[in-house]
Formats: structure tokens, sequence, C-alpha cells
């Protein structure tokens, strides 16, 4: 009895530092202590824990020591391998380390519905069908994650599609409900393994189905989102261990991670619906694009160009990050700093991979946040700008975006690189966006290209600067 | 009238409802750079999952139940600790710079 009191108060106590340490997170300036707040949390209520040994059904007794030995041998795998994991991931591989993780949560999810449903307790229909629900949607959870990154890090190229894929992939999510309620019919009868066991099967396979079709460009919105439903899924499941601290933290975590994902989806003007049912960049064949003559320009003039501009806001993009090149950009950036250039970011909503992993690379690289600014914020500042650089982005500043309502990215919100005086663009080649249409921004008068590598072409720009001299 | 039972499914619902509209306050007034440690901070916070899968396992009278109870723990375990650490990797770039940026000089 005072046992549960114990375990539960401190139940109380760590949902309540999640709360705070979440909150927390909401500001630049308190974000740190926020995870260690969440962190300190987490280890009062595992300790507290293991007082629950004290406190098994009479039929666990026997296997009291080998539980506990195999619960802390999985606790210490566990943080093992995802401690140096996480410790060692490269920055630029954020993304998909953080789509395993969270496939980890919602396969704990999973396990745990399953131990429930193995058990032969006597149980009301509505607690099975909560632990059914939970179960379903920490396997989708599970298995999209580990698609989502496959697709991330490059293991699974291209988006796998055929025809009637709706179809089918409805036709998987039915039989899996079916078979789930199955499940729930059958839990008394001696009959209640073969379901059981082709409804987890069915749950699997959906997640796989479901995170197939959709392309590389989409999955942050789809992280997200499998976020979001393993957060549900442990609320579920914190319902079914009577455990309102599960509940609690599935469910603050279930709708942040929802609308984290709406966010996300509206950043990229995208519904959800389209994210997850469209297959986007089809209508790529199409795309005409606008004619003319590019401009280009080598490294060191764009360089001196910059130097002796008075205002230089820069346009980070992906290409950034994949050319490794942060450090050198922000090398140059210093230089012009000192040489009393006045130096802005502007980060799109959806440069990077997600929202704000561009910042995470760029302060990655030592740039304080204080000169990176948001979309809506900069904007207004392009026309009175001299130079805008844009490194390796393409579409987040495609004029068409505002003009032409036949392009398919027409409505999503882009920075207006074009209003700037000058223009330079670093692009590895004259190819197209992630979304296959043609930029008539590198077309225009204002705007000259920079061809090549952006760590090269920025070593370059360094090193012209830095033979201008200081002022 | 409300049996026990019925009431416990529903201050469960209670419950949820105020967790969800918490957990939407406290994401919306975050400014969009720090979506990404979000993410990962909130995938940290779902790992307290390894708490039931720990109970499950505690409880496990079977060979199977173990095994899948083991998986559970490691996988949780997984989730909770690679949370932290990717979260705290990344919470830790963010700083301010050290100095006002210098009054802009005249050019030429």
């Amino acid at each position: 009895m005072f046992i549960e009191y114990i375990v539960g108060l401190s139940g109380l106590i760590a949902a309540g530092l999640f709360i705070y340490g979440l909150k927390a997170m909401s500001s630049p300036v308190t974000a740190v202590s926020g995870i260690v707040t969440a962190g300190y949390g987490m280890i009062f209520v595992i300790a507290a824990t293991f007082l629950n040994l004290f406190n098994v059904t009479e039929a666990a007794k026997p296997h009291l020591l080998v539980n506990l030995v195999l619960a802390i041998l999985a606790l210490v795998l566990g943080c093992a391998w995802a401690g140096w994991r996480g410790r060692t991931v490269q920055m630029t591989a954020m993304p998909q380390m953080v789509a395993i993780f969270n496939g980890m949560g919602g396969g704990s999810a999973a396990c745990l519905a399953a131990v429930e449903l193995l058990s032969d307790d006597p149980t009301s229909p509505l607690h099975l069908t909560i632990t059914v629900l939970g179960a379903l949607i920490g396997c989708i959870s599970l298995t999209g994650s580990i698609i989502a990154w496959a697709k991330l890090d490059g293991r699974m190229k291209k988006p796998v599609r055929f025809g009637g894929q709706r179809i089918f992939n409805a036709g998987v999510f039915l039989i899996a409900l079916v078979l789930g309620a199955l499940t729930v019919m059958q839990y008394a009868t001696p009959m209640r393994e073969l379901p059981r066991d082709l409804f987890f099967l069915a749950a699997l396979l959906f997640g796989v189905c479901m995170t197939l079709p959709i392309g590389g460009a989409d999955m942050p919105v789809v992280i997200s989102l499998y976020n979001a439903f393993t957060g549900l899924a442990v609320g579920l499941e914190g319902y079914v261990m009577n455990n309102p601290a599960l509940m609690i933290a599935g469910m603050v975590v279930g709708s942040a991670g929802t609308l984290l994902t709406v966010l996300m989806a509206k950043a990229m003007n995208r519904s959800l619906t389209n994210v997850l049912f469209s297959n986007f960049g089809d209508s790529t064949s199409s795309a005409k694009g606008p004619q003319g003559e590019m401009h280009s320009v080598d490294p060191a003039d764009a360089a001196t160009t910059m130097r002796y501009a008075s205002s230089v806001i820069i346009i980070p993009g992906y290409g950034l990050a994949v050319a490794q090149a942060q450090q050198k950009l922000y090398e140059f950036v210093k230089i012009l700093v000192a040489d009393g250039v006045d130096v802005k970011f502007a980060i799109h909503p959806v440069a990077g991979r997600m929202p704000g992993h561009m910042n995470v690379l760029l302060a990655e690289a030592g740039v304080p946040y204080d000169m990176i600014y948001d979309m809506d914020d900069i904007n207004d500042s392009f026309a009175t700008t001299d130079v805008a650089l844009v490194i390796g982005a393409n579409d987040v500043v495609n004029p068409e975006a505002l003009t032409d309502k036949s392009s398919p990215i027409y409505g999503m919100p882009i920075l207006n690189a074009y209003k700037a005086h000058q223009v330079f663009v670093i692009k590895r080649g004259t190819g197209v966006g992630y979304s296959g249409v043609q930029n008539p921004l590198f077309f225009q008068k204002n705007c000259t290209m920079v061809f090549g590598d952006a760590q090269a072409v920025l070593s370059k720009m360094v090193e012209a600067v830095k033979s201008l001299g200081g002022s | 009238m409300i049996t026990a039972t019925s009431m416990t499914f529903i201050i469960a619902l209670y419950i949820f409802m105020l967790a969800a509209f918490t957990g939407y306050v406290v994401i919306s007034r975050v400014p969009s750079i720090l979506h990404t440690p979000l993410m990962s901070g909130s995938n940290f916070i779902h790992g307290i999952v390894v708490v039931g899968a720990l109970d499950a396992l505690f409880n496990a009278t079977s060979i199977s139940g173990q095994i899948i109870g083991f998986i559970g723990v490691f996988l949780g375990a997984g989730n909770v600790m690679g949370g932290y650490v990717v979260t705290d990797r990344m919470l830790a770039m963010f700083r301010p710079s050290q100095k006002p940026a210098p009054a802009k000089k005249e050019q030429q």
C-alpha cells in the first residue's frame, strides 16, 4: 500500500517536471535547463519504479529474480547503445537518429501491450480495446520510423509506389483493425493466440506500407507525426498500466507533436493528407521552366562585392549542410562582420531537413543565435539589403511560388531574396530544386551564380577577403 | 449510476484532455528555431514508456512474456537515453554572441 503511494507520487512529480522542462525548452535562454529538468524527472521515476518489485502479482513472484536481472540488463544495454549512437552521430544525420529513437519508443509501447495481452488475468473489453489500440499505434510508429530512417539515411533512395497502392494500404489497415477486434473478442477463449499474433504482424506491416510511398522531402513531417503517434500509444498504454504519469507524458507529447506536425506541413504549404496520400514530385515532367541565361562570376569577385557591401543576408539551405561548409561559412561571416558589414542569416521554416535543423547546424558551427532570423522577421528587409547570398537553397527563394498559379510550389511562403539589390547563388550546377521546378530567380538581372561545391567556393571567398586585408 | 470502473475511465479521459491541452499550449509559443530540439525533447519525454515496460517485465510469468518484456525495456531505455543525449547536444549549441554586433563603420 505504502509503496503504491511512493511510486504514484514519483510519477506525479516526474510529470510535473516534464511539463516544466518542455516549457523551459521553448526559449533558447532556458532550453538547456529544460532538458536537464526533464532528465531528473525521468531518473527519479525510473528509480521509483523499482520499488514495484515488492508489489508484483502472486503469479510473478517465483520469476522475480530472473525478471529483475533481465530488467537491469535491458536498461543498461539500451542506454549504452543509444548513448553511444547519440553521442557519435553527425549533426547532419540528426533527423534520422530522432526517427530511430522515436521508433524505439513506439516499439516499447507495442511490447508493453503484447506482454499485457499474454497474461491470463481477466480484464474488461474496454481495457483490452485500449491495449490493442495502443499496440496498433505503437507498431505503426515502430516500423514507420524505421522506413523513415532508411529514407533519410539514403539507404532507400526512391519512394516505392505501385498501382492501387492506396487501396492495398487501406486493405492492410482494415485487416489490422479486424484482427485487433478479434483479439479483443477472443481474449477469453483458447483460440486467442492466432488473431493476436496476426494482428501484430498486420500492424507492423501497415507502418511499412504507409511510409513507403512518401518521398524523402516529406520525411520530417512524417517523423514528427510518428513522434505524436508514439506519444499517443504511450498515453493509451499508461491507462492500461494504471499509470497516470505515462498518460500525461504520452498525451502531452501526442498533442504537442500533432501541432508541430501541422505547423511543419503548413510551412511547406502541404496539408497533412497531401503529405500522406499524394505523390509529390510526379508532376515535374510538365515543368517547362523559365528560359534565359544565367550569369556567373568567380568566388573572389562575389566575395569582394560582399566585403564592400554594407548589408548581407545569407540564406543557407540543405546543400550547405551536405557540403559540410557551415564552419567555412561562419569563418567568412566573421571576417565580414569584423570589417563592419551587417550580416544576418535568414532561415526558411523548412530549411534543412526539419524545422530548426538549419539553426542547429549553424549553431554547431558557432553562429550566435541572435544573428539568425526567421522568415517573417526578415522578409521585409531584403528590399533594403545590398547582397543576398543563397547557399545550397533553391525552392525556398523561388519567386514563382508567389506569382505562378500553375507551379507545384505555388503558395509556399518564400524568402524574398529576389528583392535584394544583388543576389549571389552558390550552387553546384544548373539543376532544379527538390520540388523539380526551375527557379526564375536565377535568370533575373540582379542575380549572379557562383558555381561550385559550397565548401570549395567558401574557401576561395575566405582567401579573397583575407587578401583584401582589414579595413 | 457511476461505478468505480467507469469512473476510472472517465477520470482517464479528463487526464487525457488536460494533458492534450497542456501540450498544445506549451508548443504553440515556441520559436521555429527550437522546433527540432523540441521534437527531440518530446521524443525523450515519451521515453517514460520504459517505466510501463519495466512494470510489465516485473510481472511477466512466461518465457515469451520475459522475452517481449526484455525487448520492451531495451527499446524504451534506448528511447530515453538517445532522446536525452541528442537533445542535450543540440541545445548545448545555442548560445548568444559574446558581444553585441559591432556598430556599422563607414564604408569606403
